[in-house]
């Protein structure tokens, strides 16, 4: 009985213990004792609670008693929880971890320049790559911008660190593509192939990249296709090239799309006005055509095709050097297919699959004639590829990862001059395994390597890869790369001779980068060693050398003036190497000692106006002259290059479409370009190698129905 | 006797229930009306509010409108906020609490206006880049709340306040924003909540907008 009137009397004076009110106050301070404000502070499962003050402290009542919990919870930092009993005031003192977002957790970043429209701390975004006045939507032309790059326009791919166009690989999801660019005529580098706007990530790399890529001495250029488009869209476009048109429809499930597009470009007409420097015989013409098609097989898996097909051809025609008083007649036409199709899937347990195929195939048929004085030459030649790619990616833990991944291509090559053949077949296999470490989030190593196997070569390469990152703050991070890398010799040698090795070059890189969403600023010196290049003279052998050193740097703002984005970038080259008919190690002749270039664009919202200006500079470069001693071999130099590029574009509605009118000009001031000199056999007679146009207007009118790309356009230009 | 007892039991556990419920109306009630006051819209006092929503929702997990609230007022500090560098990191927050909000009510009007305003947030970060990604998102999320209901003022606000600060090149037009935000109005007077702490923001915003619109 006692006992019962002891409950019932509980139960009473059980409201009035509730009601009865504690005080519950603190301070909340980060891991470095400095107070942190806005912090949410609440006994958990309760309303009871308060946010801190600016100098950190908190304070506020609660009706609950005895063991409670405290969260302390805010946005950046890890929430934090406490258990406190309350029979009277409480006093805490609470220390908040920073939580570790894709801000404050380092990623590597020696060697390569990101562009992704995923992360909004990158140094560019996919759009920037070809925003740039002059690079006429040509992604080569943009990334020649950036620090690392040479001006080698006379000659395509692109020039990296020392290293020459065939040293740079490309890759689309993964995948190796072969002949990216359109042939091209001597001193004519060729486009690339691909739209730029397929891509939503793009990844250049100068040197000390992953363990992925292979078959690259000097760079690789990672490319990322999009995958669905936000919606259906149309469009049409004419300029002084030609014109063009395209279709993307997004399926009415929303998980699938495909696309087309297709473009006719024909030169002659713009030709006959503007005469270029040599004289046009055949075209340039070009019809291109291009088909994607993307399904999202689960919420995770996601399958996607692209292909294209080109044909071109061209012809032209200029003086002989050779044999004075007559005319060199050159005529290429192209055939060219690339297909891709990757499948991507989660496996569970942290497993990722990639997988993909390619077939590509490219013909060329030259003819070479100098009209009425030698019997034509006919060159035809054809390469296939067909590639298999898997890569596994299991994470580690937060941040860690293991990849694991293996390759195999099969290529025949075949050519025919006139009716000497020369053709060769190689399976070449490969397998990787690396792995990004985290020793701590602002502390990443990445190990691994490569092994591979070609059998036109026979042999076998490993090439170790290793590089750390170090994050000092939220904005500033240091970064060194090591790796050796391992490439076959060009087909040209390889038709030939097939008891050569693999060229190989050893990249050493460090790095300093602050990036913040208005500003870049970027600094990197490396140091790269070549060895088994292929020498010509006195016999095909794989025992060339080289090396190149320098340091090169990056500035970019984009806030200090108000609609206006900038960057300049400069690099200092010191190369030399013995390789080809090189008597001796010297500078080739187709690196700048000093590069750079200024990119500006600028936006005037009251007319709707881009305004884009590019200059860029490189120092002159040295050529051969065979009429000088071997100890003068390629001391002479041409002059400084410069150039500036300018384009407008106005924004506005014609019906119910989205408008753009462009017009741009390259090499406004007309600048004397010399890449170098051509000699006659008999040292007698010389030409500057010149560009065929040395000056191009571009006016153009592009067209959009449905989604808006004119941003597209304009960058463009 | 024990049957008796089962009997009661769902009377008491409803009774326990709904003593909740004062407290959870008295709690949102007081937080509701500070966003009825013009000078709770700083990027730092809808964070502060927004704290408190969270409190609420961290306490009353099957409710909709704590969760929608701190996505509102998060989303609304991120579209006030001068540090870019802040915006994505409240987005997150705001997409977060609005996705536990759809799981608690789905398809619902109100929340598919909250989703417009984040990806119209994440734009901010950088218009070149994002436009295309973000600003088809962010009128999707209109059309589908029309969709609902097409009597919540609230769309054809965030509409007439799109058509108003797009540039006229890009689609803008203000004379269209005037007409849009007029509707808007008309709506908000003819629009009853569901109760007192159901969303009923953005009529001041809307007539503040009218009034820039040239009226």
């Amino acid at each position: 009985m006692w006992k019962h009137s002891f409950n019932l009397l509980l139960c009473i004076c059980l409201p009035a213990l509730v009601l009865a009110q504690q005080k519950i106050s603190g301070k909340v301070t980060d891991a470095k004792k400095r107070p942190l404000p806005g912090v949410n502070v609440y006994i958990k499962g309760s309303y009871d609670g308060a946010t801190a003050g600016a100098d950190g402290t908190f304070s506020f009542t609660t009706t609950t008693t005895g063991p409670q919990v405290l969260v302390a919870s805010l946005m950046s930092f890890q929430t934090q929880e406490q258990a406190i009993n309350i029979t009277g005031p409480v006093q805490v003192t609470l220390m908040l971890k920073a939580a570790m977002n894709e801000l404050k957790v380092v990623t590597i970043s020696a060697g390569s320049i990101e562009a992704s429209s995923d992360k909004n701390n990158t140094v560019l975004k996919p759009l920037d790559i070809v925003t740039t006045a002059g690079a006429t939507a040509d992604i080569v032309n943009a990334l020649k911008t950036l620090p690392g790059t040479q001006q080698t326009n006379d000659r395509e791919g692109l020039f990296v660190r020392g290293g020459t166009g065939y040293e740079t690989q490309i890759f689309i999801d993964g995948l190796m593509v072969r002949n990216p660019f359109f042939t091209s005529l001597p001193d004519m580098p060729g486009r690339g192939r691909f739209s730029p706007f397929l891509f939503k990530g793009t990844t250049f790399s100068s040197g000390g990249y992953s363990a992925q890529y292979g078959q690259g001495l000097s760079s690789a250029l990672v490319l990322e296709s999009e995958d669905l488009p936000a919606r259906s869209s149309y469009s049409l476009g004419a300029s002084v090239l030609g014109v063009s048109g395209g279709l993307d429809e997004l399926s009415k499930d929303k998980k699938g799309s495909f696309g087309i597009e297709a473009d006719y470009t024909n030169l002659a007409p713009y030709f006959s006005i503007a005469k270029p420097k040599q004289e046009p015989t055949v075209g340039p013409e070009i019809i291109g055509t291009s088909l994607n098609f993307r399904r999202r097989t689960s919420s995770t898996g996601i399958l996607k095709f692209y292909g294209y097909g080109n044909w071109s051809r061209m012809g032209f025609k200029k003086n002989s050097i050779e044999y004075p008083g007559y005319q060199e007649q050159t005529d290429v036409r192209n055939q060219n297919v690339y297909t891709n199709l990757t499948y991507k899937e989660s496996l569970g347990s942290g497993w990722r699959m990639n997988a993909g195929f390619s077939y590509s195939s490219n013909i060329d048929k030259i003819k070479l004639d100098t009209i009425q004085k030698s019997p034509v030459t006919n060159v035809h030649a054809r390469s296939d590829l067909s590639q298999l790619r898997l890569m596994l990616t299991k994470s580690l833990g937060a941040f860690s990862q293991l990849r694991l991944g293996g390759e195999y291509q099969y290529a025949v090559e075949r050519s025919e001059f006139n009716s000497y053949r020369a053709n060769y077949v190689d399976n070449y296999s490969a397998g990787f395994a690396e792995s990004d470490i985290y020793f701590t989030p602002r502390f990443v190593g990445r190990f691994g390597g490569r092994l591979e196997y070609s059998t036109v070569l026979a042999k076998v390469n490993l090439a170790p890869r290793a590089s750390l990152a170090y994050k000092l703050d939220d904005y500033s991070q240091f970064s060194l790369a090591y790796g050796d890398y391992y490439q076959k010799p060009e087909p040209q040698y390889l038709r030939f001779k097939q008891d050569l090795s693999y060229m190989k070059a050893t990249h050493y890189i460090a790095s300093f980068q602050r990036l913040s969403s208005n500003y870049t600023f970027r600094v990197e010196a490396f140091y790269k060693k070549y060895k088994d290049l292929v020498k010509t003279v006195p016999d095909t052998l794989t025992n060339g050398t080289g090396y190149a050193k320098g340091i090169e740097l990056f500035w970019r703002d984009r806030k200090t003036i108000k609609n206006l984005d900038y960057w300049i970038s400069y690099s200092f080259l010191d190369t030399k190497r013995n390789y080809l008919f090189y008597p001796y190690e010297v500078q080739p002749d187709f690196a700048a000692k000093h590069t750079a270039s200024l990119v500006m664009k600028k936006y005037f919202p009251k007319i709707t106006t881009n305004i884009g200006v590019t200059y860029s500079y490189a120092s002159g470069r040295p050529y051969y002259n065979p009429n000088l001693p071997e100890s003068k071999f390629m001391s002479e130099k041409t002059i400084d290059f410069n150039t500036l590029g300018l384009s407008a574009s106005y924004l506005t509605t014609v019906g119910k479409a989205f408008t753009v009118f462009v017009i741009s000009v390259t090499n406004v001031f007309d600048f004397k370009q010399v890449y170098g000199y051509r000699y006659s056999t008999d040292g007698l007679r010389r030409e500057e190698i010149v560009p065929n146009a040395p000056r191009f207007l571009f006016v153009g009118m592009f067209m959009n129905f449905g989604i808006d790309r004119r941003q597209d356009v304009i960058n463009n230009l | 006797m024990k049957h008796f007892l089962l009997l009661l039991l769902p009377v008491f556990a409803a009774v326990v229930t709904k003593a909740q419920s004062p407290q959870y109306q008295d709690a949102m009630t007081k937080q509701v009306g500070l966003l009825d006051v013009p000078a709770s819209y700083t990027p730092q006092s809808m964070l502060d509010i927004s704290n408190t929503f969270e409190r609420i929702a961290a306490a009353e997990k099957n409710q909709w409108l704590p969760y929608y609230y701190a996505a509102y007022t998060q989303v609304m500090s991120a579209l006030m906020t001068q540090d870019k560098d802040k915006i994505d990191g409240l987005a997150d927050k705001a997409e977060a609490n609005i996705n536990k909000a759809d799981s608690l009510k789905q398809n619902d009007d109100e929340i598919a206006c909250i989703r417009s305003l984040i990806a119209t947030s994440r734009i901010m970060v950088d218009p070149q880049s994002r436009g295309q990604q973000y600003g088809p998102e962010s009128g999707m999320q209109i059309q589908k709340a029309k969709q609902i209901n097409p009597e919540n003022p609230r769309v054809y606000l965030l509409e007439g306040q799109a058509l108003f600060y797009t540039p006229e090149q890009f689609g803008g037009d203000k004379a269209k924003a005037k007409e849009v935000l007029q509707v808007a109005l008309q709506k908000y007077a003819a629009f009853k909540p569901a109760s007192s702490i159901a969303p009923h923001w953005g009529e001041p915003h809307a007539k503040d907008l009218l009034q820039q619109a040239g009226k």
